[in-house]
């Protein structure tokens, strides 16, 4: 056997992967893969497909085993030594409920999104690139609940994880999202999640969210992030990978195309606000505002990519520009939104104390002193009154991307943005021009949405009244929701950390408030 | 300030995560597999309906004819989360790994009567297609299952799929020196030669099959439980009678695969059984119609394998996984059921 | 963007496996800008960078598969460009 006839690592891939499918003549390929061609996507050859990344099977189990032993050692020793004692403030345990409420579910829709794709492309190629990923989604689903699992012995907030997901008016906003990429079609689906959420737009969630981390001391929570990242650089790739074989293969292609990168961008977008509030608010030491990571990883690295992907006649999604109008206020108006709605969320809220505003002044010199700190002093005088105000009346959820209706005009950071549509002599309200047009595009499909303030008052949710509705969530009144000034987490940690005088100050106040 | 933390004050609040708690009947400490498998996949309120199935919810029990009344009865006896899939799945690729070193670098292949090599390339290379045949129909069922006790079991099935059919590849390439000839060869075998036909008209069937449940019992339990112990058993035993165990020591991965993999299928199957008597009556019904069909698809294969020793084989395979349906699983199969006839 | 924007990135963990692919980074890469973050190195560099097998062999003393870089790899931005002999990343424009 003489070592020159050997394949190099390119044909060695092609032949363990796209030659092991054959061209079926017993059944029409169109009943083997009957997804194909309903979205409107001509995909001549398959087998112009670049694969992304080669890793055979075998090699795969070998690196993900390793990175697998490295991750759970960690988590054990963190269980083993209380690693949660180790965190900077019991406040940042807050940014790790949201996360399992609100993010890893996704990564178990992405798990089941990547099969049904990984089965329905006609090409061995994009099966293969989309099955890798749905074991990996299924790898980060799993971390992260054997992580966060020793937080949930702790603390409140993550006990009924998946029940919330299902129900809670904020959870409705990730699952939304992920609901209406799976029930699109393979192409739109894989450039919903693997491009427009991935490759443009993950960056933001875990590269400062995992830093984050370890700048707050949690351990355990950065390698799983870190961990999974590794996982996810694959994914980009084959984000990238399947637009450019989209725009290469028709030039019929370049216009749904286009709409797909404007839709999910924006969804992506709005889903992301979640994630301005955990980094601006949730973290007790930051590591970079909102604005910094919007615009390091979005307008420079993301306008780098549109740059690269220009000479397909792809341009920057539409409403990008209100997006960068936007960074100065969005996490400001979302953690505003929980202050007010704490009373029904699965997490504590708080008036950022004076070092913090500073930081956010520092950080957001033309909004914060402006507009918002005026709001936190206002509130704060009201707690210390003994009032902490919740706000009783339901919102006003935008009918596309679910977020109570609170951003404000893209030229003026003080009027509330609404738009609004009629469809079959109903109308439909819009938090913004960009999810207004994705309405107006497909409103057979937005006009399904369920929207959980209708929900509550059409008597689906356990009743009318408040407590009603928690119970409904799961959700336990007085452990799990409001300030956490007055929380059992607080009281806990102040115990655990051998303050026991506040502590009891504190436990009182939870047994009064 | 240093604080001194008195370790015995820190008790946790709960043991585990309320759905595994309600689960368990008690707030106790509960195993990963159990905490990463349970209520992974939403059951309710889902925002629209999937367009490729507007008759079905994005998960749906609709899309079986099984019932039943709660899908996480069903449980791997394996306990494969993905930590302990993948790292069970490392051991053994690494002795794969050294399997193949060793047979490269004593020239094993080499040594192999030239007749027999070329046999053994024949029959077992083009088994890569249907290997990915196999790929495709979990990832099926892991795509269009219901309840992440048994989808996440059959993606992991599904990659080991692709993994055995580059295994597959692997030994072609040692085969054929590195040219990759064997594999050519073998496609060509798969799409025209008559003694692959009944076998890949069976893999496009099955590759058509809408019910993701009756595809779960043809291709794992059906299709693999006659093919396996036919190529890896069978046929290993000849070619190893006449040039020794240099193919068996690349197809042993394959070999402990099948025996770890049939310990799942089984408990799945038998789990459906024990729901209702229409599960079960359901179940031997496919069973029934498609051991039919892989006998008729196995047997040209088996023929070019064993000679005049085939036939006799291949009604042994089939009484074997009759009985594997009863004994494991509770199913009657290749006679008659009484529970069909009653 | 009044500058031509074809930067590329790569990010590993910041731990001892990746300290001899930073270097092997800024050996091949003069370009290239490194940052540290917690737990984290963020590399830039215009229009190209890569990881070259052999000058991280020269660096740990044994074989290295360019493959390894999983391992340790957090995010990048860029084509990917891989084969036996190297990782890296580069911008069509």
């Amino acid at each position: 056997m003489s070592a020159n006839q050997r394949l190099n690592l390119r044909e060695k891939y092609q032949k363990f992967t796209r030659d092991l499918a054959w061209e079926p003549s017993y059944q029409k390929k169109s009943d083997i893969f009957p997804q194909t061609d309903f979205e409107g996507i001509h995909i001549h050859d398959w087998d112009k497909w670049e694969d992304p990344f080669r890793l055979t099977v075998d090699a795969y189990w070998k690196y993900q085993a390793e990175k697998e032993k490295k991750l759970y050692s960690i988590i054990d020793a963190f269980a083993q030594n209380n690693g949660q004692l180790n965190v900077t403030d019991a406040r940042y345990i807050n940014a790790l409920k949201l996360f399992l409420t609100g993010v890893s579910p996704l990564e178990y829709a992405a798990h089941r999104g990547f099969a049904m794709a990984g089965r329905q492309f006609g090409g061995v190629g994009p099966q293969v690139s989309c099955q890798m990923q749905s074991i990996d989604e299924l790898r980060h689903v799993q971390t992260q609940i054997h992580t966060i699992s020793h937080y949930n012995k702790y603390f409140n907030g993550f006990h009924d994880w998946q029940h919330m997901h299902d129900r809670v008016w904020y959870l409705s906003v990730p699952k939304s999202f992920f609901d209406d990429a799976m029930s699109a079609g393979p192409f739109e689906f894989v450039t919903a999640i693997s491009f427009s959420f991935e490759y443009v737009l993950t960056n933001l969630l875990f590269m400062p969210f995992m830093s984050g981390a370890a700048f707050n001391g949690d351990m355990a929570t950065v390698t799983f992030g870190f961990s999974a990242q590794s996982d996810e650089s694959r994914h980009m790739t084959l984000g990238l990978e399947v637009i450019k074989f989209m725009l290469e293969q028709d030039e019929r292609n370049v216009p749904i195309v286009q709409k797909w990168i404007d839709k999910w961008f924006w969804r992506g977008y709005r889903l992301l606000a979640l994630v301005s509030m955990m980094m601006d608010y949730m973290l007790p030491k930051r590591v970079m505002s909102w604005k910094e990571a919007w615009e390091m990883y979005f307008e420079q690295n993301g306008g780098a990519l549109f740059e690269d992907l220009a000479r397909y006649g792809i341009r920057m999604p539409k409403y990008w520009e209100v997006t960068v109008k936007e960074k100065e206020r969005l996490s400001h108006e979302v953690w505003s939104t929980f202050y007010n709605y704490d009373h029904a969320a699965a997490f504590h809220s708080w008036v950022p104390d004076e070092a913090e505003m500073q930081w956010l002044t520092t950080k957001y010199p033309h909004t914060f002193d402006q507009y918002y700190r005026p709001r936190f002093e206002h509130w704060q005088s009201q707690t210390d009154k003994g009032e902490r105000w919740y706000n009783n009346t339901l919102p006003m959820l935008c009918q596309t991307c679910q977020i109570p209706m609170v951003f404000t005009e893209p030229d003026d950071p003080t009027t509330t943005c609404y738009r609004s549509s009629d469809y079959k002599g109903e109308k439909y309200h819009f938090c913004s021009d960009g999810c207004k047009d994705i309405f107006d595009d497909e409103p057979e499909k937005y006009v399904q949405a369920w929207l959980p303030v209708h929900q509550i008052y059409q008597g689906n949710c356990g009743g009318a009244s408040v407590p009603e509705v928690l119970e409904w969530y799961h959700l336990r009144d007085g452990e799990d929701n409001k300030d956490y000034l007055y929380s059992q987490d607080r009281a806990n940690w102040l115990k655990w950390k051998g303050l026991t005088e506040e502590a009891e100050r504190t436990l009182k106040a939870v047994v009064n408030g | 300030m240093t604080i001194e933390i008195k370790t015995t004050s820190v008790e946790p609040l709960r043991h585990t995560f309320d759905n595994v708690a309600r689960r368990l009947g008690a707030d106790k400490p509960a195993s990963r597999y159990l905490e990463a498998m349970y209520d992974l996949q939403p059951t309710a309120n889902f925002h629209y309906r999937p367009y490729w199935d507007p008759d079905h919810a994005l998960y749906d029990t609709g899309r079986t004819r099984i019932e039943m009344t709660d899908w996480y009865v069903f449980k791997d006896p394996r306990q494969f989360y993905y930590g302990t899939w993948t790292m069970a799945r490392a051991k053994q690729q690494d002795a794969a790994e050294r399997n193949f070193a060793f047979v490269e670098k004593r020239n094993l292949a080499d040594t192999l009567e030239s007749a027999w090599r070329e046999k053994a390339a024949r029959l077992l290379v083009p088994l890569r297609h249907l290997e990915y045949a196999a790929n495709m129909n979990n990832c099926y069922v892991a795509a269009y299952g219901y309840g992440t006790a048994i989808t996440q079991a059959a993606m992991f099935v599904g990659i080991d799929r692709l993994g055995i059919a580059q295994y597959l590849s692997r030994i072609g390439l040692m085969l054929d020196g590195g040219s990759a000839e064997s594999l050519d060869a073998a496609k060509q075998d798969w799409m025209q030669a008559p003694v692959w036909q009944p076998l890949r008209r069976l893999a496009e069937d099955l590759m058509v099959t809408r019910d993701w449940f009756e595809l779960l019992v043809a291709q794992d339990f059906v299709l693999d439980g006659i093919l396996y112990p036919l190529v890896y058993d069978r046929f290993d035993r000849v070619l190893e009678q006449h040039s020794g165990s240099t193919i068996s020591m690349l197809t042993e991965f394959m070999n402990e695969w099948f025996t770890e993999t049939s310990r799942w299928v089984d408990m799945t199957l038998k789990t459906a059984a024990a729901e209702s008597d229409a599960n079960k009556a359901q179940l031997e019904q496919w069973m029934g119609h498609w051991v039919d069909r892989v006998a008729e698809a196995l047997t040209p294969v088996a023929v070019e394998m064993l000679g005049s020793d085939a036939g006799a084989v291949m009604d042994e395979l089939q009484t074997a996984l009759a009985q594997r349906a009863t004994k494991k699983c509770g199913l009657h199969v290749g006679e008659p059921a009484p529970a069909m006839a009653s | 963007m009044v500058n031509k924007n074809n930067n590329v990135y790569i990010a590993l963990q910041n731990n001892e496996e990746s300290r001899p692919l930073i270097e092997a980074i800024e050996h091949d890469n003069s370009d290239a800008r490194v940052e540290f973050y917690p737990a984290m190195v963020k590399i830039d560099a215009p229009g190209r960078l890569v990881i070259r097998r052999e000058t991280v062999e020269d660096l740990i003393g044994r074989d290295w598969d360019p493959q390894e870089i999983h391992i340790n790899l957090i995010s990048l931005s860029g084509n990917v460009i891989e084969d036996e002999d190297q990782f890296g990343l580069e911008r069509a424009n």
